[in-house]
């Protein structure tokens, strides 16, 4: 039964199998993109073990086509075992091995990638501050405690469990927090319209408006504008039922047991132990046109634990890489007064580096080999 | 009749190189100094570019030719020059005699509805089925076509009708054309000179006269009057001028080119005219009055005003004035042409004349090499012009496909003397060169590049490489269509070749399409991995899926799939070819069928005409391909072939 299984996952045939498929879903997955954007395809065709198909209204979910993981989990098990089995029976061959060692390395480098990297987004005016990144499109609700003058405390719900609409404790609240309803994405009225129905909330902003639940965004430059109403619960009775929404620009106030509370529904942050400071942000372009020559954003690094205090340029094609996380020049404010970096933090960075290099060695070996073949065969004949 | 034989490949190259040689050697000054005049830099574009540039390119962009025919020759008489009014000497007029400009044919029109809806049927010249217009005919319709040209402007660009697009690049060439006009002097101006000369004059009590509105004052108003004319002028050249062709008097800020208008428009503030205005002010009256000696004299002086500071720039401008000239992708194009018809005469008179067809496939052998080097030369000419690598947009790209595939070629027939190698890069270069030639006319094609492609660095090594992928993938494809119409419509494919005539010609062809798909792997590998890399260090992600990653990654997987499927023996020499050729639309789609679906990071490159190219070459890749696939009694080489007997070889 092994030596079947090895057999078969030894064999070229599954190889070229497995290429054919792979370039269907890649080409189908890059296709699909015109319709559903870029992001929905990435995760329906590339980060998914099946393709699924819904027949309209029914509500099922049907694989009809082997998804990204699934195709390299395949590839991957069958070079592996076919390297280990090639050892035994053939002669060695080090470039074949150092080729497929590296694409194996690709295949593994972007599975890491998917699974631990993440990505955020630093908007800075020139003149600003900031300690944290904000997610692109993720939303938390921030609970912060206002009470010290000098420092907040914040207790931060992502998004995915707001979804869940249940309870939520927290040891460092004095309350629990209930939500009662939760939109992924919504819009608000402050008069009653089609299709709206009226907020259920008892307190605060917003008590008293309108609002309606909305499909979520596919399009790549719009985002979802998440709405929910949520209830403070102490044993001693309700606090009252509050609306957080993307949409308000002031928090909901909340006072307890001599304590101040801020509640507020905004875009997920990520602190980092140190502060950017945007000095300047340049927008270069080639003389007498509108063509875009360079974008270049100047940043001051301070990290209060370390004393570090320096200037650095961040501009197209280098970016730069401090404490883990790596921060591009990605977009900037149509004033040409303030820059959005882009954050990533992805540990399995070098990966695709190293395969580079591997393949590349192992591809010239082979090439090599097969010219210097090619051309004592020549000369002889 | 043995010796002719031995001699004609000589002849046949001693021919071409004699014809690019002509080519290169400089051309004689016509009366009025022209070519002087059309070196001279500017700088349009974000770059500095002679004025013969601005020409060619725009004609390119109104006309769809570099020249302007004078006379009208039927195709059919190929050996007839027309006589030809050159870019500079249409650009000149139309700075300087628009009245005459106004009445050439330039404006191209080929849609029906359009020409029927403008009621131009019957007006404009008619050429090989293409209307041409003159600006005077088209004044009465200039409302509507810009009417027209607004609508259709409003239309999103994948949603255009062909009339809609028709009638927005007639728009777009006339207003570029009505910009050209007021570029240096404001149209119909008869004595530049003498304007400026009243310009001078009547500042300094114009100016008071201003001065003394604002005070509250009385004010001299025929003065003040006077002024604002002639500023009313100026004002137009200064807003509508396409390239700026003053050069900045700070040399230490070299970028701060302005136009004449905008330039004399500054003057208001000390009254002193720039010496380079008061030059194209004497070029564009004396050209005006037909006064050859005070043009060229005009030209000449500005030229030595130029070359302390200006050196440089000078340099570009004769440079680029002199690659305008000599069109020598053109001259690679005919090379490629007679390259491959001697090729494929060789291949087809092997059997029955051998030495007939040896001299052939020698002299098509020889000719590529001439072609290859000619192409190389304005490759790197280019490379030079710009100072960049050689692929920066898709136009670089078609030319130095074509150059990759050319070479693949030339090392092919230096291996396999039969022809074959020979064949393949003369349609390749051929196809390439005319590829190139039609997007040349979307306009410059050495723009500036867009801040995240301003890196030498990568584009010297991931867009080289993996448009080296590109280029060997289409010649193992292109191999392979050679194969199929070999092996069924001739029987040569079983001839006995190689210097021991040990394999046959079948063998030989699937050996070096293996070869080929292997270079291709190695280099559609290492360019697409390359690619990624540039992508972390500009986006922040390794692979994003984005649609031009997916396109180079389809042909790394394409090619490696060949691989396997050879060595696993899963297909033969047959099917070796048809998955050769399935590669070709794989190419073929990442080259440029990505770059038309509009949509991610890298669609820098977007149009639409040439979908319909795309489709018709992917169909006629399919019909190969189920070509391939007839049965072997029906292929003339393999008349006799039965199923004991395999094809197969490795």
């Amino acid at each position: 039964m092994l030596d079947r299984l090895a057999i078969f996952f030894t064999s070229l045939r599954l190889t070229v199998v497995l290429l054919a498929l792979g370039l269907v879903l890649v080409f189908w997955g890059t296709m699909a993109q015109v319709q559903i954007g870029l992001y929905q395809a990435q995760n329906e065709f590339f980060r998914s073990f099946f393709i699924y198909w819904s027949p309209v209204d029914s509500g099922w979910r049907i694989p009809i086509f082997p998804g990204g993981y699934l195709i390299g989990g395949m590839l991957l098990a069958n070079l592996v075992v076919y390297n280990l089995r090639f050892d035994q029976e053939r002669k060695r061959n080090l470039g074949l091995i150092a080729i497929h060692i590296g694409v194996g390395l690709l295949l593994i480098g972007q599975l890491l990638t998917d699974v631990f990297s993440t990505e955020s987004m630093l908007h800075l005016r020139n003149g600003e501050t900031k300690n944290y990144s904000e997610a692109s499109s993720h939303f938390e609700l921030a609970v912060v405690d206002k009470t010290e003058a000098t420092t907040d405390r914040v207790i931060a719900i992502p998004q995915d469990r707001l979804q869940r609409q249940e309870e939520i404790r927290q040891a460092d609240l004095p309350f629990s927090i209930r939500v009662h309803t939760f939109y992924n994405n919504s819009t608000l009225a402050e008069k009653e319209q089609e299709g709206f129905t009226q907020i259920n909330a008892t307190a605060g902003i917003g008590a008293g408006a309108w609002w309606r639940e909305l499909p979520r965004e596919a399009e790549m430059d719009r985002r979802d504008m998440p709405s929910g109403i949520v209830e403070l619960l102490t044993p001693q009775g309700s606090l009252g039922s509050y609306l957080v929404s993307a949409y308000l620009n002031q928090p909901q106030v909340v006072d307890f047991n001599g304590r101040r509370y801020e509640l507020r529904l905004r875009l997920e942050r990520f602190y980092k132990p140190f502060q950017l400071r945007l000095v300047e942000f340049r927008h270069d372009k080639y003389p007498g046109t509108d063509i875009p020559k360079n974008f270049s954003s100047r940043v001051r690094v301070q990290r209060p634990d370390t004393g570090e205090d320096r200037e650095v340029l961040i501009y197209m094609n280098n970016p730069l890489r401090y404490d883990g996380d790596t921060y591009y020049q990605a977009s900037f404010d149509q004033d040409n007064q303030g820059t959005v970096l882009q954050v990533v933090h992805n540990p399995s960075w070098l990966t695709p580096y190293f395969a580079c290099i591997l393949v590349g060695l192992g591809l010239l070996v082979q090439f090599l080999r097969h010219l210097f073949e090619f051309a004592t065969k020549h000369n002889a004949s | 009749m043995k010796s002719f034989l031995k001699i004609l490949p000589w002849l046949f190259l001693g021919l071409f190189a004699t014809e690019i040689v002509v080519v290169l050697l400089p051309k004689p000054e016509s009366k009025f100094h022209t070519a002087e005049f059309g070196r001279l830099p500017v700088l349009l574009n974000g770059r500095i570019q002679p004025f013969d540039s601005v020409a060619r390119n725009s004609l390119l962009q109104i006309r769809s030719t570099g020249d302007v025919p004078l006379e009208e020759v039927p195709a059919w008489k190929f050996w007839q020059h027309p006589q030809k009014l050159k870019s500079t000497a249409w650009l000149l007029e139309v700075f300087f005699r628009s009245d005459v400009a106004d009445t050439r044919p330039i404006f191209l029109i080929h849609h029906p509805d359009l020409i029927s809806e403008l009621k131009l049927g019957e007006k404009g010249i008619d050429k090989s089925g293409l209307r041409y217009y003159t600006f005077v005919e088209l004044v009465p319709v200039l409302n509507e076509i810009s009417e027209q040209g607004r609508k259709a402007s409003s239309v999103e660009d994948a949603q255009r009708t062909t009339y809609q697009k028709q009638v927005l690049k007639l728009a777009n060439a006339i207003s570029l054309y009505q910009q050209l006009k007021n570029s240096i002097q404001p149209e119909g101006a008869t004595n530049f000179v003498e304007l400026i000369t009243d310009y001078q004059a009547a500042l300094p009590a114009g100016l008071a006269a201003a001065r003394a509105t604002q005070a509250g004052q009385k004010t001299d108003a025929v003065a003040l009057r006077k002024l604002a004319i002639l500023t009313q002028q100026f004002e137009i050249v200064a807003k509508y001028a396409l390239p700026l062709t003053v050069p900045p008097i700070d040399p230490v800020n070299k970028d701060a080119w302005v136009n004449v208008g905008a330039s004399l428009l500054h003057s208001v503030r000390d009254g002193a005219i720039q010496p380079a205005v008061s030059c194209f002010a004497r070029i564009a009256t004396a050209y005006r009055q037909d006064d050859v000696a005070g043009f060229n004299s005009a030209v000449a002086g500005y030229k030595n005003w130029l070359t302390p500071n200006f050196a440089r720039e000078q340099a570009k401008g004769r440079a680029e004035f002199y690659f305008n000239q000599i069109k020598i992708f053109l001259h690679a194009t005919i090379i490629y042409i007679f390259a491959f018809v001697l090729a494929g005469a060789a291949l087809l008179t092997f059997a029955p004349a051998p030495q007939l067809s040896e001299s052939l496939r020698r002299s098509a052998y020889y000719l590529i090499g001439l072609a290859f080097v000619v192409h190389t030369f304005g490759l790197i000419f280019r490379m030079v012009l710009e100072g960049r690598p050689p692929v920066t947009n898709l136009y670089s790209s078609a030319i130095f496909i074509g150059w990759g595939a050319c070479g693949l070629g030339w090392v092919l027939e230096r291996i396999y003397k039969i022809g074959l190698g020979s064949t393949v890069a003369g349609l390749a270069g051929f196809v390439t060169l005319l590829i190139a030639h039609n997007l040349a006319l979307g306009g410059d094609t050495m723009e500036m590049l867009r801040a995240v492609l301003d890196t030498n660095f990568w584009l010297a090594t991931h867009v080289v490489t993996v448009t080296l992928g590109y280029a060997s993938t289409f010649v193992a494809g292109t191999l392979a269509m050679a194969y199929i119409i070999l092996g069924i419509f001739t029987p040569l494919l079983s001839i006995k070749v190689g210097t021991d005539h040990d394999i046959t010609l079948g063998n030989a062809l699937t050996k070096m399409v293996y070869a080929i798909v292997c270079f291709a792997t190695l280099f559609s590998f290492i360019g697409t991995v390359l690619g990624g890399i540039w992508a972390d260090q500009s986006w922040g992600r390794f692979w994003g899926w984005d649609p031009k990653e997916n396109g180079a990654l389809l042909i790394v997987i394409w090619n490696s799939l060949i691989l396997h499927a050879r060595w696993g023996r899963l297909v033969g020499e047959r099917g070796l070819m048809n998955l050769a050729l399935f590669g070709n639309i794989v190419t073929a789609f990442s080259w440029f069928g990505v770059n038309m679906l509009g949509i991610g990071l890298h669609s820098y490159g977007f149009m639409d005409s040439a979908f319909k190219w795309l489709m018709l070459f992917n169909a006629s890749q399919v019909l190969f391909i189920l070509l391939g696939f007839l049965p072997l009694h029906r292929w003339k080489s393999f008349k006799n072939f039965t199923p004991k007997q395999s094809v197969r070889s490795n």
